[in-house]
């Protein structure tokens, strides 16, 4: 059977019989990635393909890599799975929330192979899950836009209301009320993790509606030509560093950087040392990358925003530190409180000051 | 409140424009009485290509040229197999879906970005100048016109030219039409190649102004929803406007809505139309001296959205689902449909056509 | 110049000769396109129809065969009625999500009860009112308001799409689920499982009530009142009315039937293969179907062949996508080649090809 190979298997053979590397060792580690939207989709999808592609660099003739793209979340999801974990894959990653029931089924019929889900929460001995501490980098976006903003109106284009995007919101927001006590926001669900046109609608109906500064959870680079054509708007690239649109409007982004955590875990893998983790990693490994804050943006705040960055990456400070209110007046974090995983995972309340309802 | 009317107003025309013109090439379609479901198919093949040709050409109008033909070429796989070879129209066009989705994906392999082209606004001198309707009619770009445009022209070829009147005949009766001695197939042929076409534009819009950019999946269902359009204006041209303005500003509306964050302008809205709504009724009440229920599905069914409204704003609502708003046009459409009972569609829509039958 | 000439009686040979044409000419096509993308035509064509079934992991493929065939062939049988008296319904993929939202809701309603011999009766029947329901606006519409049932079905596959995703993340979320979109697996609660009713062969419930509608649909075709008056309906609607059909009672019954059997494939996927009720849940089903109706030729042996037929191409297409580097978009534009020309050699059966001014015959 031929399988999507990236390296001369000839040339590695060699190089083996030259070294006189056991048998065992022949046999090359095989790594499988199943992704939920294309690979050039400009958003999630690419950026794992992209940390994927980084791996494969990183090993070289070590490994054998291969993936399946577009694979809808539902009943494809876990035949996709299946037919990678049979091709003899030792280690396969499943990078989408929708995935996890499937790959914890798979997992149960191919014990030899090790699994590792993205954003998900069901662990399995041979099921690792992962995720990256995004709103660390929405604290640091929330400040910047709060010190930016002119109209005090910020607008914020959410994706589906889960546990992580509602974090986002929250982060931003304290911080951007930290710096600015008049700020506003507005936030648009547009139920979609991508789909330009509609986030280049949501873009313009907030800059019409006053807003100087659009924060996305959502892929596309829409709203930053939506901002872009508008003029004397500001933006933060998502997943992406989504730098062609700097220094305006992209002032800074959240990248998505999952290369040192894949590499990590296929070493662990060749080595035999692989077992069952639950990651939850932020700025400090690196899994969460701080774009460049451009110029336009003052120098006191550039090294405000770069001093967050810094004491959020050593431990210093945490972006969800008391006292914080909920919306519907509840203390959740008493003073100098800081939020522990559990409640941060479920997290599903707007902090105070946010106007509107999540919807459910 | 925060929402401009004037510039939600100007902004639903601009994300109206791609169903609109998909929407007018496939009101030809029917009218000629044939079905195409694959506007979506069509509509993305010239999203692709329309966005190739005018980022490699470095030209606006190359671009809407190259996604009309695109569009008009991949039509013509369907006027070949439901003219000539008499498939059935409506597997035939959900084919012609499946088959654009794959295909646009795999020319644009290469082609995934974005573009530094833009299409320049074209203020009307004079027109532009009037407070409130001048931003709001008279400051788009030239597709937006062409869009109207051609809404225009498709109304003056099917009332006042001999050839609209063949192509509704054959739409309506194509044994007769045949009878007649006109080519049915070939009317059908050129309906359908004209509504590819606009379908091709109708994709170049969203790729290389409303958003711009090409990826896959780009025109997110909006071919389907020029179908629904083509209905809700019960194959009237003028009437596509209106249907256009309601889909497209349906969209518009909820993303303000939540912006906002108040109901104030929603309240307006549904205030001022119920009373429309009701004033209509009455007048045709006492003009034709008559009341019938189902005459007046319709507006019935506005009041009753409106008073449910009104009903849950009393008990305290503050804010709508916006989950469930998107639902609203559709059931407007099926609304329009009773309304109209068997009056609209052409009689041989989707029936397939041989002159031995 | 070629023409068309319609035949007296439709050919016996093209009947089952068409079908096997078109399948050759779509290969034929599809070697082009894979060899063009940098494939090996050969290889590509035998991974895509030939491992699935007999290749090294066939005893994992034909199973998901036979899954995936399952609610296409369920709907597809549905909808050949109402297709051959000419009545219209291209809402399937709505009425398919309603039956799933309705089975699954009564299954979480009851959650956790363990009484399976109650629970998965319940859900099947609410699958099938469900279904039913929602085709039930369109016949009543039709019948009652002249309204086109084409249109009226077509725009409640969009309400339906609203209702799914918005019950997603509220009325059906999961309670346990950290607030992540879906509901509750239903694979994974005992009582509402639509699992394989022989372990390894794919049959799950809804495959087993496929065949079982393939077998009564022949029957019904074949030996009933009812299908010979959709037949004579389809073939002349005014004969039907002499012969003492009543037109608003077929219109109703065949589009209740064809929602019902959607309605039941929907259950039946969300409490297995898909196990949740989550946006991602429609998956074109209901649209397929309707492809894989025409391509059976309205015919209940033609329907689970181009079921089958329909399965292995998106399973042997997923593995030619992971094993031979072929992107998920040359897959689905094969597929529709597939389907044009499976359309397209229909025309051999009922018209044969003449030379126009050769009066001879």
């Amino acid at each position: 059977m031929k399988r999507r190979t990236l390296l001369a298997s000839g040339a590695a053979a060699a190089m083996a019989a030259v070294t006189g590397l056991p048998a065992r060792a022949q046999e090359k580690t095989k790594v499988g990635f199943i992704y939920v939207g294309p690979i050039n989709d400009g958003g999630w999808t690419q950026h794992h393909h992209h940390s994927a592609m980084e791996m494969v660099e990183h090993f070289g003739d070590a490994i054998e890599f291969m993936y399946q793209e577009s694979v809808p979340e539902g009943p494809d999801a876990e035949r996709a799975i299946t037919q990678m974990a049979r091709s003899g894959a030792d280690i396969i990653f499943t990078t989408s929330f929708g995935f996890m029931d499937p790959t914890i089924n798979v997992a149960a019929n191919f014990p030899n192979t090790v699994f590792e889900h993205a954003t998900g929460y069901k662990q399995a001995d041979n099921v690792s899950v992962y995720s990256a501490r995004f709103y660390e980098g929405r604290a640091i976006q929330g400040t910047l836009a709060g010190r930016v903003t002119q109209t005090n109106k910020i607008g914020y284009i959410a994706s589906v209301p889960i546990p992580e995007v509602i974090r986002g919101i929250n982060a931003s927001y304290l911080h951007a009320k930290k710096v600015n006590p008049d700020v506003e926001f507005k936030i648009i669900w547009i139920f979609e993790w991508l789909n330009p046109a509609k986030e280049a609608d949501a873009a313009k109906a907030l800059i019409e509606q006053g807003c100087d500064v659009v924060l996305q959870h959502t892929d596309s680079t829409a709203p930053h030509q939506a901002a872009k054509e508008a003029g004397g708007v500001y933006t933060f690239g998502q997943a992406a560093d989504m730098a062609e649109y700097g220094p305006m409007p992209r002032i800074s982004s959240i990248i998505d950087n999952w290369a040192p955590y894949y590499i990590d875990r296929v070493q662990a893998v060749i080595d035999g040392t692989w077992t069952s983790t639950n990651t939850w990693d932020g700025i400090g490994t690196g899994m969460v990358g701080i774009g460049e804050v451009s110029d336009v943006v003052p120098a006191e705040y550039k090294a405000e925003a770069e001093a967050m960055r810094d004491a959020i990456a050593t431990g210093d400070y945490h972006p969800f530190t008391g006292p914080i209110t909920k919306q519907d007046g509840t203390v959740w974090l008493a003073e100098g409180e800081v939020a522990n995983d559990g409640d941060l995972a479920g997290m599903f309340f707007y902090v105070e000051g946010i106007e509107g309802d999540i919807p459910s | 409140m925060d929402i401009n009317p004037i510039l939600i107003l100007a902004a639903l025309m601009v994300a109206s424009t791609p169903i609109l013109l998909a929407a007018i090439g496939e009101l030809v379609v029917e009218r000629a009485g044939v079905l195409n479901l694959g506007v979506e198919g069509m509509m993305i093949v010239g999203a692709v290509c329309g966005f190739i040709a005018g980022h490699n050409s470095g030209s606006m109008f190359m671009g809407f040229t190259g996604a009309a033909l695109a569009g008009a070429a991949v039509s013509l796989i369907f006027a070949v197999l439901t003219q000539y070879l008499l498939t059935n129209q409506v597997a035939t066009g959900l084919g012609l879906t499946m088959f654009g989705l794959g295909l646009s994906s795999l020319i644009g392999q290469s082609a995934v970005g974005t573009t530094d082209l833009s299409l320049p606004k074209l203020p009307i001198p004079l027109l532009s100048d009037i407070p409130f309707i001048g931003p709001i009619l008279f400051q788009h770009d030239a597709i937006v016109y062409l869009s109207i445009g051609i809404v225009a022209g498709v109304w003056y070829f099917l009332s006042r030219t001999r050839a609209g009147l063949i192509l509704r005949a054959v739409g309506e009766n194509h044994g007769a039409a045949h009878a007649l001695g006109y080519h049915v197939r070939l009317v059908r042929v050129g309906a359908i190649v004209f509504g590819g076409a606009c379908a091709g534009l109708a994709g170049a819009y969203i790729s290389l102004v409303r958003v711009p950019q090409w990826i896959d999946g780009i025109t997110a269902g909006a071919g389907w929803i020029a179908l629904a359009i083509v209905v809700f204006a019960s194959w009237k041209p003028w009437r596509l406007i209106a249907g256009a303005y309601l889909f497209g500003g349906v969209t518009v509306l909820q993303l303000n809505l939540q912006a906002d964050g108040t109901l104030a302008l929603l309240d307006l809205i549904i205030i001022v139309v119920a009373a429309l709504t009701i004033g209509y009724a009455i007048y045709r009440a006492i003009k034709t001296a008559r009341f019938d229920v189902r005459d007046n599905i319709v507006p019935l069914s506005i009041i009753g959205i409106a008073a449910l409204y009104a009903l849950l704003r009393l008990l305290g609502m503050e804010t709508i689902p916006v989950e469930y708003l998107s639902m609203l046009p559709y059931l407007a459409t099926i609304a329009v449909l009773v309304g109209l009972r068997s009056g609209g569609a052409a009689a041989s829509l989707g029936k397939t056509f041989h002159p031995s039958s | 110049m070629l023409k068309l000439e319609k035949r007296p009686q439709p050919s016996k040979f093209w009947t089952y000769a068409a079908p096997l044409l078109a399948v050759v000419i779509t290969i034929v096509l599809g070697m082009g396109l894979f060899a063009f993308l940098g494939n090996d035509p050969i290889l590509s064509i035998k991974t895509i129809f030939w491992d699935p079934v007999f290749g090294e992991f066939a005893y994992m493929d034909r199973p998901e065969v036979i899954k995936k065939a399952a609610p296409l062939i369920l709907i597809a049988i549905g909808l050949s009625f109402g297709f051959r008296a000419g009545i219209w319904n291209i809402g399937a993929e709505g009425q398919y999500i309603i039956g799933a939202i309705c089975g699954a809701g009564v299954a979480l309603a009851f959650y956790p009860t363990e009484a399976r011999w109650l629970i998965f009766p319940l859900m099947i029947i609410a699958g099938l009112l469900g279904g039913l329901l929602w085709a039930l606006i369109p016949a009543i519409l039709r019948v009652y308001f002249k309204t086109n049932e084409i249109l009226v079905s077509l725009m409640l596959v969009y309400v339906a799409e609203v209702l799914i995703k918005a019950f997603s993340i509220g009325l059906l979320r999961n309670p346990d689920g950290f607030g992540m979109p879906g509901s509750r697996n239903l694979r994974q609660y005992a009582s509402a499982a639509n699992n394989e009713v022989i372990a390894g062969t794919g049959m799950h419930w809804g495959a087993i009530t496929a065949v079982f509608a393939v077998i009564v649909a022949y029957i019904l075709f074949t030996r009933h009142q009812f299908g010979f008056n959709v037949r004579l309906a389809g073939q002349s609607p005014r004969a039907a009315g002499f012969a003492g059909v009543n037109a608003n009672r077929l219109v109703m019954r065949c589009l209740l039937l064809s929602g019902a059997l959607a309605g039941v494939a929907g259950m039946f996927e969300v409490s297995g293969p898909a196990g949740q009720i989550m946006g991602s849940f429609p998956s074109f089903y209901g649209f397929t179907a309707i492809i894989v109706a025409f391509l059976g030729r309205l015919h209940p042996i033609g329907i689970l062949l181009a079921g089958l037929l329909m399965a292995l191409t998106y399973i042997g297409g997923e593995t030619a996508e992971l094993t031979l580097n072929l992107p998920s978009a040359a897959i689905l534009t094969f597929q529709g080649m597939l389907l044009f020309s499976l359309l397209a050699v229909d025309v051999l059966t009922n018209y044969r090809f003449k030379f126009a001014g050769a009066e001879v015959r």
